[in-house]
């Protein structure tokens, strides 16, 4: 089975956020990056089903040249070759920009499988997988939790609300987007990251014409505020009162 | 270029590995006085124990840098490389004086960690630093040597299966210079212990699985000696340069470490209606804490340049040691002061590193030492024993 696994580099969760200068971005300058969550576990999807049905995994990723630290990641643990589309606007760029950007370097692999991370931890849009299957024309499911693959079809049980699940039929070629948590990550091994620096890795220039559709007009940090509610009458009443607070005002009950 | 590509992935793959063992994996197998098997195995099974063993050995080949970054990320994300550091660097004596033979049979299985080569018996209890008066005899009957003696703190035996012993082979009495006369034997521990060999355990202020280790008639095949007899001296000390710059590195993770909490606790703990770290009782020695940590960085990189390019270093390795011990002890010191009470439960973890930190003012090498070395080898004062 011939795999792609879209990856995207993100600031740490460990770094301390800071509001840019322009305040439509957040500081990142020096920030450490790493791998988008859900990508891992799109990528470590990819390896199994590699090792289970043979074939090759590609790492396609979109992003300014630092990205190139994602990729090597990718190939340490163990995908066969990268696609690495540059382009110093796919930083902060929205879900179609980037969509567009993979799609233009993907299309010509004729890749049978597509997976990528649900969503991302920086922008959350959980669109850049849908875009990308659209564009490639190829049909897609969302928030995938488990992959089977027999006599070229996938069947794929998708996460819905208040723990229920759904089974999808579908054919190949086919997009995925892959929810964290579904398989456990393998490590990186010293002997993966030395063989990774001998792996073929394909750099494209993102085209000149690529405009975000979106635009961010400002980023701010939620306040934080606090209250302190009293609330007044013997202990029952007051105890029913508090209740009633926190089921239809606090709602966490 | 290609090198700082590397060295970045490495501490990416290591810190991810290392985030599957939390402060409360280390803090109750401390609590237990237990060994981190599982960690131990993880670090085996994905090579980076075997960085420093040539690749057509089974190991990757890489240089002192790269090895030290392995070490100081381990201990940088709140672990001990303690328990397995050894398993990294040993091997050097095998690697370098050993012959082709026990090379090629050695070698492999300890790059896949079939073999553990974890455990080096130099010390003693009568003669410590000082040793070429080591009391240990390893006598030869033909084809084997009879070893009878005493050493003491003899780190991770229980979880090795071969040991590496320096012991006397011709006495002191009757050697020219008292360097000569100690050789290196491999000890088979499956073989050994139990067959003139006793190990018990000591109960110590750190979770290291040490040992005292008696020798009563064990017998060793000459087979087993790595390199010339009589040469041990010589080969030990070579192995040196290597330990001092891994060591080194872990005292700089060990230092980050502390900056890192002490930075945490400083900007979110509020007494006094600000944060403490807003008083510059607390907020300066920290920052120089971090200076400490990131100069002592400086004097390890350039050390382990230095050794990777065939250099002699032995200047620098043992400055970077001496400094980075420094400097983690300082930050371990300035990390429990500012968590206040806090910093004396266990739950923080600061009181485990604080104490896990400060053996390296003492082992594998005491400062007094460092500075002795510094004074005689480097600034070519009058030797003062
Ligand atoms: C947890 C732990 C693990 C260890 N693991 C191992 C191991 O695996 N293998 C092994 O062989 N050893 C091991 N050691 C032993 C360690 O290397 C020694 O403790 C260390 O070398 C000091 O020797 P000593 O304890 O006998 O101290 P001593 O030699 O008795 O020294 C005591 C003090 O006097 C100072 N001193 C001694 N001579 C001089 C001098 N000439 N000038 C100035 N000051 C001097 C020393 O610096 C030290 O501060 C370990 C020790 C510990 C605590
Ligand atoms: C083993 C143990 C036994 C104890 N027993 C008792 C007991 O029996 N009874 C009891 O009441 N308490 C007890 N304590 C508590 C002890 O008195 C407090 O831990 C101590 O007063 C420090 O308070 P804290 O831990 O809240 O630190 P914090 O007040 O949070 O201070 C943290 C750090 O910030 C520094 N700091 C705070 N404010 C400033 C400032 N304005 N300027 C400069 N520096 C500042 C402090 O000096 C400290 O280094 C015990 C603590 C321990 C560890």
């Amino acid at each position: 089975m011939k795999i792609a696994v879209c990856v995207k580099q993100v600031v740490t969760r460990e770094w301390p956020l800071r509001v840019d200068e322009a305040r439509t971005w957040v500081e990142d300058r020096d920030a450490s990056f790493e791998m988008n969550e859900p990508d891992a576990y799109a990528l470590e999807e990819a390896l199994r089903l590699r090792e289970q049905h043979g074939g090759e995994v590609v790492v396609c990723s979109a992003g300014p040249a630092r990205a190139a630290q994602v990729v090597r990641e990718a190939l340490a643990r163990g995908a066969d070759r990268a696609i690495r589309v540059e382009g110093g606007g796919l930083a902060a760029a929205d879900a179609a920009m980037v969509a567009e950007a993979l799609a233009a370097a993907m299309r010509d692999e004729q890749f049978e499988l597509v997976l990528t991370g649900l969503q991302s931890d920086d922008q959350g849009f959980a669109q850049t997988g849908v875009v990308l299957a659209e564009l490639l024309g190829i049909p897609h499911a969302t928030i995938i939790m488990e992959v089977q693959v027999a006599d070229g079809r996938l069947r794929v049980k998708r996460e819905l609300e208040g723990g229920w699940f759904q089974w999808v039929s579908m054919p190949t070629p086919a997009l995925l987007t892959i929810q964290s948590g579904i398989n456990q990550l393998r490590y990186a091994t010293l002997k993966g990251i030395m063989a990774a620096k001998r792996k073929e890795v394909r750099v494209v220039e993102a085209a000149a014409d690529l405009v975000p559709r979106q635009e961010i007009l400002e980023i701010r940090v939620p306040e934080k505020t606090k209250q302190t509610h009293m609330i007044a009458g013997s202990p029952s009443e007051a105890a029913a009162e508090l209740v009633k607070v926190l089921r239809e005002e606090a709602r966490v009950i | 270029m290609a090198n700082a590509e590397l060295h970045a992935d490495l501490r990416t793959a290591v810190r991810e590995l290392c985030a599957r063992f939390p402060d409360t994996y280390w803090r109750e197998l401390d609590a237990g006085e237990a060994y981190p098997e599982e960690f131990v195995r993880t670090l085996t099974e994905a090579g980076y124990l075997a960085a420093l063993i040539p690749e057509e050995l089974g190991g990757s080949g890489l240089g002192i840098a790269e090895a030290s970054i392995i070490l100081e990320e381990v201990n940088r994300s709140g672990g001990n490389s303690a328990a397995c550091h050894a398993q990294m660097y040993i091997m050097g004596t095998l690697l370098r004086h050993g012959s082709e033979a026990q090379r090629r049979h050695y070698l492999p299985k300890i790059a896949g960690g079939e073999l553990r080569l974890q455990a080096f018996g130099v010390t003693e209890p009568t003669t410590g630093t000082d040793t070429t008066q080591m009391k240990t005899m390893a006598v030869r009957r033909g084809d084997r040597y009879v070893v009878n003696g005493q050493k003491v703190w003899i780190s991770r035996v229980d979880y090795s299966d071969l040991m590496l012993l320096v012991a006397r082979t011709t006495p002191l009495e009757d050697v020219k210079k008292r360097t000569d006369g100690l050789s290196v034997l491999l000890v088979d521990l499956k073989k050994a212990v139990g067959h003139g060999m006793t190990v018990r355990p000591i109960r110590a202020m750190i979770n290291h699985a040490t040992t005292e280790v008696f020798f009563d008639n064990l017998e060793v095949p000459v087979e087993n000696r790595v390199g010339e007899e009589g040469q041990g001296f010589r080969y030990l000390l070579d192995g040196l340069n290597a330990e001092r710059i891994l060591i080194a590195a872990e005292c700089v993770g060990d230092g980050r470490w502390f900056v890192d909490r002490a930075c945490r606790y400083a900007r979110d703990r509020v007494v006094f209606g600000r944060p403490i770290g807003q008083n510059q009782g607390i907020q300066f020695p920290i920052a120089r804490a971090h200076v400490n940590v990131e100069a002592a960085d400086l004097m390890r990189v350039r050390a382990a340049e230095l050794f990777d390019a065939g250099r002699p270093c032995g200047a620098e390795a043992n400055m970077a040691k001496l400094l980075a011990a420094d400097a983690s002890w300082e930050a371990a010191n300035v990390t429990m002061q500012t968590y206040g009470g806090f910093g004396f439960a266990e739950e923080y973890d600061v009181e485990r590193k604080f104490r896990e930190t400060r053996l390296y003012q003492t082992a594998p090498i005491s400062t007094n030492l460092i500075l002795s070395y510094i004074g005689q080898h480097v600034l070519d004062l009058p030797r003062s024993f």
